[in-house]
């Protein structure tokens, strides 16, 4: 009987300190809003096979809405939200369009409580964090960082041609007339939105770092002599390029396989370029292609940024702390960042893995570490989303007129309709 | 008593639709005009986004924004656009499915092939068809090297898609000029029809409201009228108006796709013409050209006027085809429909938005109503 009773007792003690343990373990749904899919695909289903193995009994909604830089993920997500049912935890450019967009609208919850527990304060570079907070309440766990101002080109035809790599703008538009003599594009350029890329490199090039956050804080009005002095000189590199030619109609991959193949000489991308041309084209950074930071611009990394953040009214909000806290570790980094091809927010990741990590990642991740931040405008981290559409017509202006002046008081006014420039 | 409660049942059968569409149709279409009048996204102070955000009413702003604002260029290139592509897509589909429809009726061999040949574009989505045809219009490579590869001739040289030259040049501050014009002639035209059909009364209105368009034009009146459209000055060297050359290849694809379509509809209106007529043409003496010209053709009539009303609105409509071959931010190839996205859901400009998709809605208006009506007032007379 006693011995019963034993038995029955230590059961019970079995049963509650289960119960402990399931109180403690996650259970539920977890629903992951992204534009990740295709090539892409793989790094996020490593981090959700990390998340799944670290809760076993969460259900992973892999909600992906594809489309390039997310335009239609973005759209439904903006129905989704003006509807009421925010997912669990989605995926926003870190700057403007995850502060100016959703922090300004109060879709978003403060996540500085997570920060000073995993220690991330330290973790990431202030610059960063800075644009990801708002009087003091930190929005969201940066990914990733990719870099925009980069400088690719192919090693053995630029030694072919002759020419150096230039380290300023003076030094390509002194080889711009022997490239071109040589039948080759100096510098070329794809749709729209890669014009719009090239141009923040130009920019950050002649203002400098704080020249360029100037623009953003109302320090560089758009209409000063510095920024006609911007738009003169993008014309002259313009002269360098396709645009006008063949630009309008090829995509961003289309532009690098032109500097490849030895019909165009230099292309400024986002170093997703060197993600597509060392994993889907086989080649060896340093030697199938060459890197540069563009022109004028050595010292300063000009930065862009995935992050995760949690949205007011998240049906698993606990669930979504889990997975933000993984996104933020080292293993999280290191897990997503070598198969995305970008290099990890945290500035002590890499150190911890190197191997894991291509030549051209490790030199990014130097400079991560080491140069001035700036934030990218054609990728949403500068300015608001107003801005960057109406850029668009800003640039439009500036090739239709040919007028640096036009294009300076085109986005003097922009500035004005959207805020952007008023250091919000 | 019976035929009441017929009706009476009709009415509860139709109920629920009519009260879905009342809703998910109509009641939109008025939130669409009430969001138009407001400030959604133009005011900078309110996040357009917000749970609470705060939409003052503004009047017909909006409107006149994008009629005016010197950066709004984008939108008076898209009507522009819409107007050319249009036209030009509605006539190339009726030319190309008349000609296949004509050729498929010449009893040939395997007629039933080549009608699914032919209709099976149709079956792509424009976002596939777009895709190919960008494809195939690259600048260096598809149609322009098909002179080179099949004839050793010299390749062509247009860049299809990514042209900036512009056609039929004209100034945007002519345009109610020439709608006024355009006004004066239908109005003179349908007068001297009247009046060779001998309807009088019918002329004489058409003659006094052609005089009133002429003095209108004469005292240049319009002015007045278009006041609040009043053209910015920096239009043309920011945005030239014309016929936009990189929409000739766009124009190809949407043909290619729906020409099949009409070619369908008008096998069925010419296998409709009861062969006795074309027989007793033919023994009257008629060539078989004249069989057609005179006999099938007048009797498709109807059929080239649905099948105008149906591609009219289609075009007026076109997004996913020009987002797939030109891409959202070409200014030489935006049309209504991709701005409503990229303002509504890129900028969350959701007002400026409302206001293109309602001046779209009025396009459409305009050609479905009349087809409608004529279409009601004809079932009605049948029914008689």
């Amino acid at each position: 009987m006693k011995r019963r009773l034993l038995i029955i007792g230590v059961l019970m003690m079995t049963l509650s300190l289960i119960g402990i343990v399931r109180a403690q373990d996650l259970s539920g749904q977890l629903e992951i809003f992204s534009w990740w899919s295709g090539d892409e695909g793989p790094a996020l289903e490593a981090l959700i096979a990390l998340y799944n193995s670290q809760n076993p009994n969460v259900e992973v909604i892999n909600a992906t809405v594809t489309g390039g830089s997310g335009v239609n993920a973005k759209a439904v997500l903006k129905t989704r939200m003006l509807g009421g049912t925010p997912p669990d935890t989605f995926q926003v450019h870190a700057g403007q369009e995850l502060t100016g967009t959703w922090v300004v609208a109060g879709r978003m919850q403060d996540l500085s409580g997570l920060y000073a527990e995993q220690g991330w304060n330290e973790a990431f570079p202030p610059d960063l964090i800075d644009l990801l907070t708002v009087d003091g309440a930190i929005y969201s766990v940066p990914v990733n960082i990719h870099r925009s101002n980069v400088l690719w080109y192919n090693p053995a035809k630029v030694e072919e041609w002759g020419v150096s790599v230039p380290a300023t703008w003076d030094e390509f538009l002194a080889a711009c007339p022997t490239l071109q003599a040589a039948g080759v594009t100096p510098l070329v350029v794809g749709e729209a939105w890669t014009v719009n890329h090239l141009w923040e490199s130009v920019a950050l090039g002649i203002l400098g770092a704080d020249g360029w956050n100037g623009i953003w804080t109302g320090a560089t009005p758009a209409n000063s002599p510095e920024m006609v002095a911007v738009w003169n000189r993008f014309s002259e590199i313009l002269a360098c390029s396709n645009v006008g030619a063949d630009s309008a109609g090829l995509s961003w991959q289309q532009a690098v396989d032109k500097v490849l193949a030895g019909e165009a000489a230099f292309n400024i991308m986002g170093d997703w370029a060197a993600g597509y041309m060392s994993t889907t084209l086989g080649l060896e950074p340093g030697v199938g292609f060459g890197f540069a930071p563009a022109p004028d611009t050595a010292g300063s990394f000009m930065w862009l940024s995935d992050s995760f953040g949690l949205p007011v009214g998240a049906p698993n909000p606990d669930n979504t702390l889990a997975w933000l806290s993984l996104l933020g570790s080292v293993e999280g980094q290191n897990a997503f960042n070598p198969l995305k091809g970008s290099i990890p927010a945290r500035t002590d990741a890499v150190a911890a893995a190197p191997d894991l990590y291509n030549a051209y990642l490790q030199s990014a991740a130097e400079d991560w570490a080491g140069n001035r931040l700036v934030g990218s405008l054609a990728h949403g981290v500068a300015a608001n989303e107003r801005f960057m559409g109406d850029f668009n017509t800003v640039m439009e202006v500036f090739i239709a007129s040919g007028s640096a002046e036009a294009a300076a008081s085109a986005m003097s006014a922009v500035c004005i309709t959207s805020g952007a420039c008023a250091g919000a | 008593m019976r035929n009441n409660r017929d009706r009476f049942i009709a009415f509860v059968m139709l109920l629920p639709s009519l009260i879905l569409v009342g809703i998910f149709v109509y009641g939109f279409i008025g939130q669409a005009i009430q969001t138009s009048m407001t400030d959604w996204g133009q005011n900078p102070a309110q996040p357009p986004l917000a749970a609470t955000v705060i939409k003052s009413f503004v009047g017909l702003q909006n409107y006149e924004n994008i009629m005016t604002d010197t950066l709004e260029f984008y939108f008076r290139n898209a009507l522009v656009n819409t107007f050319f592509f249009t036209v030009l897509f509605v006539l190339g589909c009726v030319a190309a499915g008349m000609i296949l429809a004509l050729l498929l009726d010449q009893k040939v061999v395997g007629e039933g092939f080549f009608r699914t040949v032919f209709l099976f574009p149709m079956a792509l989505s424009f976002v596939v068809t777009g895709t190919i045809w960008r494809w195939m219009l690259q600048p260096g490579g598809g149609v322009n090297i098909l002179p080179q590869v099949l004839f050793g001739l010299s390749p062509i040289e247009f860049s299809w898609i990514n042209s900036r030259d512009v056609w039929l040049p004209f100034e945007w501050g002519n345009v109610p000029a020439y709608l006024t014009m355009a006004g004066f002639a239908i109005l003179a035209f349908l007068a001297v029809r009247y009046a060779t059909a001998r309807r009088w009364r019918a002329s004489r209105y058409a003659v006094l409201a052609a005089v009133v368009v002429l003095l209108v034009f004469a005292a240049r009146l319009w002015d007045v009228v278009w006041l609040p459209l009043d053209t910015p000055d920096a239009e043309t060297p920011i945005a030239p108006k014309g016929f936009n050359a990189a929409l000739v290849g766009i124009i190809i694809a949407a043909v290619w796709q729906m020409s099949g379509y009409t070619m369908a509809m008008f096998i069925a209106g010419i296998r409709g013409v009861p062969e006795e007529l074309r027989e007793a043409a033919r023994v009257d003496g008629c060539s078989e050209f004249d069989v057609y010209r005179r006999i099938v053709l007048p009797q498709l009539n109807p059929i080239i006027l649905s099948a105008m009303i149906i591609l009219g609105h289609i075009s007026l409509k076109i997004f996913d085809l020009v987002f797939a071959m030109a891409g959202p931010d070409n200014a030489k190839t935006v049309v209504p429909g991709l701005l409503v996205y990229t303002e509504g859901f890129r900028e969350n400009a959701f007002a400026k938005a409302s206001a293109i998709a309602v001046i779209m809605l009025f396009f459409v208006t305009l050609i479905i109503v009349p087809y409608l009506w004529s279409q009601l007032r004809e079932s009605r007379s049948r029914g008689r």
